[in-house]
Formats: C-alpha cells, structure tokens, sequence
C-alpha cells in the first residue's frame, strides 16, 4: 500500500488466536491497513468479524499472535521503557461501548477526568486540575457542574459524553472509538457522532471508529474496512464502498440495511452471501485506495464491476464472474 | 478434556492431598505431648522401655513415618492402644455406620427442606414468610447445634417424652433427634443460599419468557428456576459436610451414638494416636472424595459445563 | 364498525419508584385490526414497552394501572384475574422479548421449552409435543433433528436463539404476536432473516412490532404509531407515516437516520434529552426539543388531530389557527413524493 499522508498507524499481517474448547479460533486473520494521520477510518463488520478485537489488540490489551502494529513510525512490539509506554497510553486512547459499565461508580466525574491528567502529570496544582476539568466538561456538551456527579445520576448519553471527556483529557492523537452509539438511544447517537466529528476537525484527532452500525461508519469516516470473519474484505473510499460496493460480502451487508421507505422496501432483495474459503486470497487493490480480498486473477473480473457499477448499469444485482465458481452472490 | 482424563487427573491430585494430610498428621502427632500409653504413670521406666519396644515407638521418627506409610498402603491403620489393643481398622469399622447413616440423613433433610424453604422465601420475597424464613435461617446458624441437641433432648424426649434421649438400637427412632440436630446448620445455609440466588433466577429474561408462555409462579420457581439456582448451592455442599462431620462429634457425644464421632473424641482424650491419626485420614478421603462429586454434579446439573470442553 | 382485535383505551400506567412516581403511560389509545402488524415507535421512556406489558398482564409489582380498559376480541384483559391471564398468555397472545441470549432457559433443552406451551395450554402428551416442536422449529428455520431438541441455548447462535423464541410464541397458533424489540440485539443480516421470517406470518398473525428503527419499521409495518412520554403523538399508515409526516418529533426521527445516500454535512440529531416523567413539564412534553414549539405548547398537551380517516398526529401545527411553518427540507421532498403518489402519476418505487 502507497502511503502519501503519514501513517499515524499501521497494522501489518495482524493476526490474533483465541483458545476455544477443541481448538483455536482466528478471531483476526492477518490483516494489514494504515490509518492517516487526521482521518476517520471506520472498521465495520457483524459480529465475530474480528473487528473489536482489532481494535484491542492495538490498543495493546492483548499481545498480537502474528504480525506488527507501528505507531507513528515505532513498532509496538520493540517498545521498551517506563517513558515511551507512558507517551503511548497519552497518545492512544480508547472509547468502550457501555456508558454504564466503563466509569467506576464510586468516582466522581472530576476524579474520573482528573486521573489521566494526574498519571501524566498535566496538570500544576489542584486549581489548574479543577480548570482542565471543567474545560473538557465544556468541550463534550456538559455543565461544568456534573464535576461534582457521581456516574449514576447521568443519563446514558451523558456518560457517554464524560467517556469521550476521558479519552481527551490526555490529549490523545488516535482514539479508538469501540462502538461507541450501539448503547444509546437514537436521538441520542446523532448527538455523539456529531460531537466527534467536530472534536475531530477541532483538535486535528484521528479516529479509529469500530461498529455494526453500517450507516453511521459511513457518515463519519473517510475510509472504511469491511471485515468478514477474521479478515478484511474490501478497503476503501467510504463514499465509493457504499455507493459501489465490489466484494459480495459487502454487497449482501448494505442490502440488508433498512430504509425509513416503505415503497422501496417492498421492492428491494436482499443479497445473501455464501462464504466460500478462499485460502489463496488477499486484499489486492482495484481502484486507487479500492482494495478487494479476492485472488490475483479476479483483479480485472472486479474491476469491470465497478466500472459497470459507476455507469449506473447495475444496482442491487450481482453477477458472477464467467471463468470460476468462487464467487457468487445470489439475488433471492 | 475428556472425562476419563479428568477423572484420572483428580485421582492424582486427591492421592497428593492425601499424602500430605497423612505426613503432616504424622508430624502433628509426634510433637504433641502426652504419652500413648494408658496408665503412664505407673509404668516404671523398664516396663516402658519394654513397651516402646514392642509397639516400635522406640525406632526415631524418620524410620516410624516409614513404616506408617506402608503401612497405610497395606490398609493396616495400625494399633489402638487405649481400646483394647486392637486393629483401628476393626475398632473404626464397627462405628462407621451410624455417623454414615446419620450423616447422610441430615444431609438430606438439611438441603431439601433448605431449598424448599429458600425457594418459596423467594417467591414472596418480602413478604412475612420471607421474613420469618430469613429469621430462622440466621437463628438455625448462629445456634450451635449441641444446644439444639440438648433442647431437642429437653423437649422432645424429658418434657414430651415422645422420643427416646439418648439411645441407638431403638430403630429409626433414636436416629429422629440426632438428624434434627444436625439438620439445622445445613437448611439454614441451603435455605440463604437458594434464596438469594432464586431471587436472582426470578428476575431473570427467562423466567419473564415462562410467564409470557402462561406459566404458572409455582411451576416457574420450581421447574424452570430450581436447577439454575441449585448451582451455585452445590458449591457449598463441600463445606457443609465438613460442618456435619465436625458436628458429629459433640452431636454423638450427646446422644450417646456409637459412631465415629464419638469414638474420635475418647481417642484423642486419651492420646490413642493410632485412631486419632486413622480418623483424620478418614475425614480426609471423605472430603476429597465429596469435592470430586461435587465437581462432576457440576457438569450434570449445568450442560454449559459440560459440553464446555465437547466439540460443538 | 367490526370489533377491532385489539382495542387499547385510555391506558395510563404508573410505577412507584423509590424517587417518586413516574406516569409512564398517559393516555394510550390503539388498535389492532386481524392480519395486520402495527409497529410501535418511540425511544426509552416513550412507553411502548410498558403499553404491551399491560396487554400481557407481565407489569412489574410497582406498577399501578390507573385508568383505561385493554379489550381482546371484546372482553377487557385488565378485568381479568392472574390464573385467566395464564390460559391467555402463550397460548392466544405471546410475546417475543429484546435479548435473545438470555430470553431462555440456560438448563433446560430446547425440545423441551418449545414444547412447554403445547403440554400446557393445549394438553399435548409429551411425545406429541415434541413432534410438533419439532415442526415448529423448521418453520422458524432451525433444522432439527431429534437430536437437536435435545441441545442447549448455549449452543445456538444469537440468531438462532430468536428464532427458537419466536417458535415457542408461535406454538399455540396465537391470534397476537407482541415482538419487542426483537431484532435490536441481533445484526444487520440476522435481522433481516427474521423480519423475513415475522412477514411470512402476517396472513396468520397479528403483530404488533416495538422498534426504534424506522427502517425496520419500513420494511415490516403496516399501521405505525409513534409514542414520545407516554403518549401517541403520531399514527397512521405506514406510507402516510414515512412520506407525510405531521408531528415535529416524527420529523426528527426521520431526519436523523443517517441513510446511505446522505448528503454530506452534519447529521440532524434531536436537540435535547429524553423527557422527565417523575416531573413531567406542563404542555407539551416534546416542547422543549421541539424547534417547531408554538407558545401554546408550553402550557396545553396537544390533543390528536385528524390528518385522515387512519391518520392523526398530536401537535398543535395541526390547528387551524396555527400558523404555518416551513417544513424541513428532507420532510418537504417526502412530501412531494407522497403527493405524486397519491395521485397515482409516479409508480411506488420509493424516495431514491
């Protein structure tokens, strides 16, 4: 992959085992893909994709069984001292999915906020403390008196918000965003998002933005994953991916998403997606910044699809290519 | 892992414990004072060097640890010397019995009059029977049971004179107090636990799902919710069968049961180190035996548990 | 007028909470017509879930039924004693819940628990009901041999486990099918099988669906009531729902769905937070989130405005003397649509 923007962090050949019962699971197979610097870049994909544990596994909470993850240009696995790994919990921080079971009830909100600023000692004096405090109170949409709250008198959306305040007061350059919305109610996940959106242009953050919800990765990323048992399957354009998608895993994803339209949901087909072991396959690229996990040989059968696709020539409908048998989507 | 591996690993494990519990009872008896000898005092030194000899406790501890060891191996629990000299595997085979039979009733008694009790204190949580439950639960632990015992004598058998004080041979009679006695503990324990976690099970998505289905509360609690809420009470089982052995002892006392319990008790008053030992062995293997049973109960009573390891 | 199947009205439900009382549910009316699904929409604390747990007679024991009457096929659930509600629920009207990873019991094999309502409201012997478990299960899409049955939830999918719950809520042949929330736990893909599966039953089955996705709603309803505070604030048909929306809220919910073929910008998210009800504010409970608040709805609830014979919307914009407003511009190309449609110029094809 061609790098022109900096890599704030890249992932290479990641691969992470889980032991289960008879034998072991490959929760993430081998992937590799690069975040720049100042983007959104939306890993997206169903349950037991893998795509949570990536996340994890970056974040250092398990060690990788296979491959290399570089922040900033530093591999992670050669990191060495008390200093750099303190620089590198600052730097990368981490959003989690529940607002009721990531803040410690018996915290106060401003001890919650404070501790980041204590560990990294950002802070001279108490007043000075009490003041970031209130800042990032500010920031996220908050009073500046919840300081004094405990976790349980704030609503879900709240706590959320004190979550993201968290992540920031140690003035991150990556967050990881773990599902962050899936806990929340809808008016509610509007609020979010918006409000790391504008964090993110504000404070020149990138996002790593880890969800189910396919249409609120494509509203905030640059760039997207689409992840597929353990690996990746289609990296792109965010845009390009939901307008035009190529593999037929992710065609059979977006045909399944709902309309608020009754009259075109009485008429869609949803795509199903039969899963064939493709053992030879990796990510190859397409299109400019288009990557498709397929086999050197399809390379062009995709690249007429899309193609076709941006004529305007096909829509929900899905062919197969005429010299293998490999791939399919079926139209029911 | 499979099951017979399991089985094999346990056995392994259990044979460790034993060997240690026998060498540090070994080591626990040699250090105590006292002498093993009845009558010590009137023994001149001869007639007790002569003896020492006899019985091998003239050899040093290193070479009597040995022969214990083999012993042990071979089934000899060797020999009581305040008993009549006679094998302690002959004088504790004759008492095992009664403590089983007793143990095992108020056992029984103990867990399913504690889980009925618990289960229905669950039902009407808050209510009066809760209440009163939850009162006698506490009232039942915090009591010794050799003061039920004697209240038990007191009542029933002075005061009523329905049953006998203090008998054994009077057929499944004389077993009624002693049971009661040691009952008490158990169902009080049985009774908390199965409450707190009934409460939970009520509570839970698919209980809610049974009411939807047009269950009724009772078939609920008792068909849908006992065998979740059971669990967590077979953990305890271990610990509660130590408490009745333990109990055991003054309980037999009381009632005048020919048991081991009682048996345990004049041999330690009088220094019978070859019992003493025997016995805590025994307790031992029962303990270990009974953790081992609780373990596979587990796998029977929660199939999470059990298909954990099987291929899916 | 034929009797509705169900007929909700007047509901107004209260709990006791250690904070105070909360009116969850203040002034519910509805119905339910045979062979149709009715969503309910709304977020937390709109009521929906609590409207359906009255029907089922499955309120907690702090909740208090202050008024309304709840009549099935004519006769009033809510006079009923526990043992009736017993015969009624799983056997005439069942319930399928939010969570299926705990909705069933983890000790108790599947046969069995899909079994349970036939031996119990119908008196099925034990090997009879197996059988038709067993049917009942390759209806819902779970290939069951005998040994199957005999398998535990743990080792179904999550996917799976929704299923098996929506066999047992059909065992009976029940004339209503209240589903809450059913697909919000599952993904996109598994979500789609299932409503696939729940339309399938519409000729059978009534269905009333509780969802906060309006794109679920789209694709299953054919009735749809929006709930905000405890109250309806709009129902309808679905396509007057979707493609001529009357209440502010309604507006909100459908612009704030982030669809696939957004155009760039901010996404629209609903001012505010959902509403108190322990002290609930005079007027209008949306007001305060609603840019579209007249001054009147500071003071008075708006009460439901005829939009036509099947579609009302409570919100003072409605009333002849209210002024009018300039509509959204996402709700104002709905409308557009809607009105194409109607006159029958544009084939159904939807917005895109």
């Amino acid at each position: 992959m061609t790098t022109n923007i900096s890599d704030l962090l890249r992932v290479e050949g990641l691969t992470q085992t889980f032991k289960s019962g008879t034998g072991i699971v490959k929760a993430v197979d081998n992937i590799s893909f690069s975040v720049y610097e100042g983007e959104t870049f939306g890993l997206v994909g169903e349950s037991g994709c893998g795509k949570s544990t990536t996340g994890r596994t970056i974040i250092q909470l398990y060690k990788p069984a296979a491959g290399s993850i570089f922040f900033d240009g530093v591999n992670l696995s050669g990191l060495r001292g008390k200093k750099n790994w303190l620089q590198f919990r600052r730097d990368v921080q981490m959003i989690y999915q529940d607002p009721y079971a990531s803040l410690n009830p018996r915290n106060k909100i401003k001890d919650i906020l404070g501790e980041g600023i204590d560990v990294h000692k950002l802070a001279k004096g108490a007043k000075n403390r009490n003041r970031q405090v209130a800042e990032l109170l500010e920031t996220v949409g908050l009073n500046p008196d919840h300081a004094n709250r405990y976790p349980h008198e704030l609503s879900g959306g709240q706590r959320q918000r004190v979550g993201i305040a968290r992540a920031l007061s140690v003035q991150p350059r990556l967050i990881i965003c773990d599902e962050p919305i899936s806990a929340l109610d809808v008016s509610i996940q509007a609020q979010i998002v918006n409000l790391l959106k504008k964090l993110q242009q504000e404070k020149r953050l990138t996002l790593l933005f880890i969800a189910h919800d396919l249409s609120m990765v494509k509203y905030i990323s640059d760039r997207i994953a689409v992840m597929y048992r353990g690996k990746i399957v289609e990296l792109g354009d965010a845009r390009k991916i939901y307008h035009s998608p190529l593999h037929p895993y992710t065609e059979s994803l977006l045909s399944c998403i709902p309309y608020p339209d009754p009259d075109l949901e009485k008429n869609r087909r949803r795509i199903i997606y039969h899963h064939h072991e493709e053992a030879s396959g990796s990510l190859h690229q397409i299109f400019p910044d288009h990557y498709v996990y397929c086999r050197p040989s399809d390379v062009a059968f995709y690249q007429q699809k899309g193609a076709s696709k941006e004529a305007g020539g096909l829509d929900l409908v899905s062919i197969t290519p005429t010299n293998t048998g490999i791939l399919e989507g079926v139209v029911e | 892992m499979t099951f017979f591996k399991f089985i094999l690993k346990r056995l392994a494990f259990m044979l460790a414990t034993l060997f240690l519990i026998s060498t540090i009872t070994f080591l626990l008896m040699n250090f105590l004072p006292g002498s093993p000898y009845q009558n010590e005092e009137k023994l001149t030194p001869v007639q007790r060097q002569m003896m020492n000899e006899k019985y091998g406790l003239d050899k040093p501890a290193g070479e009597r640890y040995l022969i214990y060891l083999s012993g042990l191996a071979k089934g000899d629990l060797g020999i009581s010397l305040q008993f009549g000299n006679q094998p302690v595997s002959k004088l504790l085979s004759s008492r095992i019995g009664p403590s089983i039979q007793l143990g095992l009733q108020a056992m029984l008694l103990g867990t399913v009059a504690g889980i009925i009790l618990g289960t229905i204190s669950a039902m009407y949580q808050n209510s009066f029977i809760d209440t009163f439950a939850s009162l006698s639960a506490i009232i039942g632990r915090s009591i010794p049971n050799f003061i039920f015992a004697v209240l038990l004598q007191l009542v029933f058998a002075v005061s009523l004179k329905w049953l006998p004080i203090a008998l054994w041979d009077d057929g499944f009679r004389s077993t009624i107090l002693p049971t009661l006695a040691l009952a008490i503990a158990p169902m009080a324990d049985a009774a908390r636990f199965i409450r707190t976690e009934m409460i939970e099970v009520l509570n839970s998505d698919y209980a809610e799902l049974a009411k939807a289905k047009g269950q009724s509360k009772v078939r609920i609690a008792f068909v849908h919710g006992l065998r979740n809420a059971l669990i967590p009470l077979i953990t305890i089982i271990g610990p509660m069968t130590v408490g009745l052995m333990t109990g055991s002892l003054v309980v037999e006392n009381i009632f005048a049961i020919p048991g081991i319990g009682e048996q345990f008790v004049k041999s330690i008053v009088t220094n019978d180190y070859a019992t003493i030992m025997s016995v805590t062995l025994l307790y031992s293997v029962l303990l270990v035996v009974i953790i081992l049973i609780v373990d596979i109960l587990y796998g029977l009573i929660d199939p999470r548990i059990r298909l954990a390891g099987a291929k899916q | 007028m034929s009797e509705s199947l169900l007929d909700i009205r007047n509901l107004n439900v209260s709990f006791q909470t250690f904070a105070g009382t909360v009116n969850a549910v203040r002034g519910v009316s509805l119905t339910l017509e045979k062979g149709e699904t009715l969503a309910l929409v709304g977020e937390s604390g709109s009521g929906k879930s609590v409207t359906c747990r009255s029907v089922m007679g499955l309120l907690s024991k702090n909740a208090t039924i202050e008024q309304g009457e709840i009549l099935f096929r004519g006769s009033n659930l809510l006079a009923k004693s526990d043992k009736e509600m017993q015969r009624i629920r799983g056997k005439e009207i069942s319930m399928i819940f939010q969570n299926p990873m705990t909705a069933l019991n983890p000790t108790m094999t599947i046969g069995k628990q899909v079994a349970e309502p036939l031996r119990l409201h119908q008196k099925f012997s034990r090997t009879a009901a197996r059988r038709q478990a067993q049917e009942l299960l390759e209806l819902v899409g779970i290939p069951s041999s005998t040994k199957r049955l005999n398998d535990y939830p743990h080792q179904f999918s999550g996917g799976q486990r929704q299923r098996i719950v929506t066999a047992i809520a059909l065992a009976c042949g029940p004339e209503i099918l209240i589903a809450d929330e059913p697909t919000t736990a599952l993904d996109v893909t598994i979500q789609a099988q299932i409503l696939e599966l729940l339309k399938e039953l519409r000729h059978t089955t009534s269905i009333i669906f509780i969802t906060h996705d309006l794109g679920v709603v789209a694709n299953v309803a054919d009735r749809v009531a929006v709930m905000y505070g405890g109250r309806i604030v709009e129902i309808g048909k679905v396509e007057e729902i979707f493609y001529n929306p009357q209440h502010p809220y309604t507006w909100g919910l459908l612009r704030s769905m982030p669809t696939l073929d957004d155009k760039d910008g901010e996404l629209y998210a609903i001012p505010g937070s959902p509403p108190d009800l322990l002290s609930p504010a005079p007027g209008d409970l949306f007001a305060t989130r609603n840019e579209y608040a007249l001054q009147v709805d500071a003071h008075y609830e708006p009460p439901l405005f005829q939009v036509s014979p099947t579609h009302y919307a409570a919100t003072w914009l409605l009333d002849d003397r209210a002024p009018s407003v300039i509509v959204p511009e996402a709700i104002a190309a709905r409308r557009q649509y809607y009105r194409q449609r109607q006159t029958g110029l544009t084939a159904k094809e939807g917005l895109l």
